[in-house]
């Protein structure tokens, strides 16, 4: 499902599946883009923080275009435990492979990978400063 | 054939693309078909306008044909110049019978007796526009060839698009001709420049697609909110948002293409509002401000802002009034009165 930003919109409450992962497009070269994704996180059931909210910054490869700094981005990231990941979606191969990471990440957070659950990522979030 | 006139149509030859030499001396007809035949067109340009100068030389050619194939080539290359828009005012008659000799007559007839050292060539157009080219002379040097000014009329309009590089005070002379040729009794130029020649005559002719006002709504059903997303898995949340946002655009911008425009500049003359707590300026003067906004293509830009997500739809009205006003450049003031709010004026 796409949207552009939270709360969705109440009248399609009853279409919707179960959501098993939620991903926060952040384009690297807009801050309204920042605000907006810092705006509907608000609006986040904090279960979903348990390795089910992943943020994906868009737009790297162009460095000249930059608006946000990466600190920020991972401050965000740590503060809401989630893991960041960064893509240029215009080269093909670089889009085929975060493709193929959310893919993973999905397939995990849906429960369909035995023996592995959501909470991994929680504690792969972890970093050397926690002790 | 004099020396200053061989080397205008080396330089005019020499700015042609060589795959074009061929086609625009042809155009030009002052080189015979059996003259051109014996030009070598693969040769390095150096090399292929000293031949046409040399071909020229045979013919004796004098300005006035220099002058034509200048005119020939701008035509062509007519959105490398910066044109600016004029309109012509009647003092209320009846639209007189346009008589093309008549009007050059006395359009040549009044530049020269200002300034007698003025190159004046003319050329009709199938659209109706007839295209002036003046190089400018003082009373003492022959005119320059290299700084020519264009014009373009077309005769059924009051509007004139002029792309001028002279000096200052040879514009007023320029418009004093066109009026007296054309029968007008007033000229006044109007904020709207642009390199796009078509997309000027677009805009002041009313040629693009306009929005008309529905007063009921309208049924949209070829509007599709994102063509290619044919992918049934994928769950567009924001639908009725995207189809106001389309229908919004719709209204504003019409469904053709929109006309081509570099520019939008907003001269503020507004007062300067913050916070009184904070007081950033505490003389109440108005805080002059320019805002230029420049794109390749202005107004397609503009119009996919919303729908980018990079701006609120409805986009403001100073933004989407270009067209309908057709200017491109604002002053804004502060309305006088009770409410403060800017307006924007002449």
């Amino acid at each position: 499902h796409l949207a552009t930003s939270l709360p969705l919109p109440s009248e399609r409450d009853h279409l919707r599946p179960r959501i098993d992962l939620i991903v926060f497009m952040i384009d690297i070269k807009s801050k309204y883009s920042l605000k907006n994704v810092e705006a509907s996180l608000a609006y986040v059931d904090a279960r979903f923080f348990l390795g089910k909210v992943c943020f994906l910054v868009t737009g790297v490869g162009r460095v000249n275009y930059c608006s946000i700094e990466t600190n920020a981005i991972c401050q965000l990231g740590e503060a809401y435990r989630s893991p960041v990941l960064f893509c240029e979606l215009e080269l093909e191969g670089i889009r085929v492979a975060t493709a193929q990471r959310l893919l993973r990440m999905l397939q995990i957070c849906a429960g369909h990978i035995p023996g592995v659950s959501a909470l991994f990522f929680v504690s792969l979030m972890r970093n050397s400063d926690d002790d | 054939m004099d020396e200053t006139v061989a080397e205008y149509i080396r330089r005019t030859v020499l700015k042609i693309p060589r795959d074009e030499i061929k086609m625009m001396l042809q155009k030009w007809g002052f080189l015979s078909e059996a003259q051109l035949q014996t030009l070598n067109f693969h040769q390095v340009k150096d090399n292929i306008s000293q031949e046409v100068v040399q071909l020229c030389e045979e013919n004796s050619a004098d300005i006035k044909q220099a002058a034509v194939l200048d005119i020939i080539y701008n035509h062509i290359y007519q959105n490398k110049r910066m044109w600016r828009v004029y309109q012509m005012k009647k003092s209320g008659e009846e639209l007189e019978y346009f008589d093309l000799t008549d009007f050059k007559k006395k359009f040549k007839g009044r530049l020269r007796s200002t300034l007698k050292n003025v190159t004046i060539t003319f050329r009709e157009y199938e659209d109706n526009a007839i295209w002036i080219r003046v190089a400018w002379g003082t009373l003492y040097r022959k005119p320059n060839q290299y700084k020519p000014s264009y014009v373009v009329y077309h005769s059924q309009t009051p509007y004139v698009f002029i792309s001028a590089s002279m000096l200052k005070s040879n514009l007023p002379l320029l418009c004093q001709a066109l009026i007296v040729a054309s029968n007008y009794h007033d000229i006044r130029e109007m904020e709207l420049r642009s390199h796009s020649l078509n997309s000027l005559k677009d805009i002041v002719f009313k040629r693009y697609s306009q929005n008309f006002q529905t007063y009921h709504p309208k049924p949209l059903q070829e509007g599709n909110v994102e063509p290619e997303n044919e992918d049934l898995r994928i769950v567009q949340e924001n639908r009725s948002e995207k189809e106001r946002i389309q229908r919004l655009n719709r209204e504003v911008f019409g469904d053709g293409p929109q006309p081509k425009l570099e520019f939008a500049q907003y001269r503020l003359e507004t007062m300067f509002k913050s916070d009184p707590k904070m007081d950033v300026l505490d003389k109440k003067e108005p805080f002059r401000c320019l805002v230029k906004f420049s794109s390749p293509h202005l107004l397609e830009s503009l119009k996919s802002l919303p729908a980018a997500g990079m701006a609120d739809a409805p986009l403001s009205p100073l933004l989407t009034c270009i067209p309908q006003q057709a200017r491109n450049y604002f002053k804004i003031r502060e309305k006088k009165g009770l409410f403060p709010e800017s307006f924007v004026s002449p």
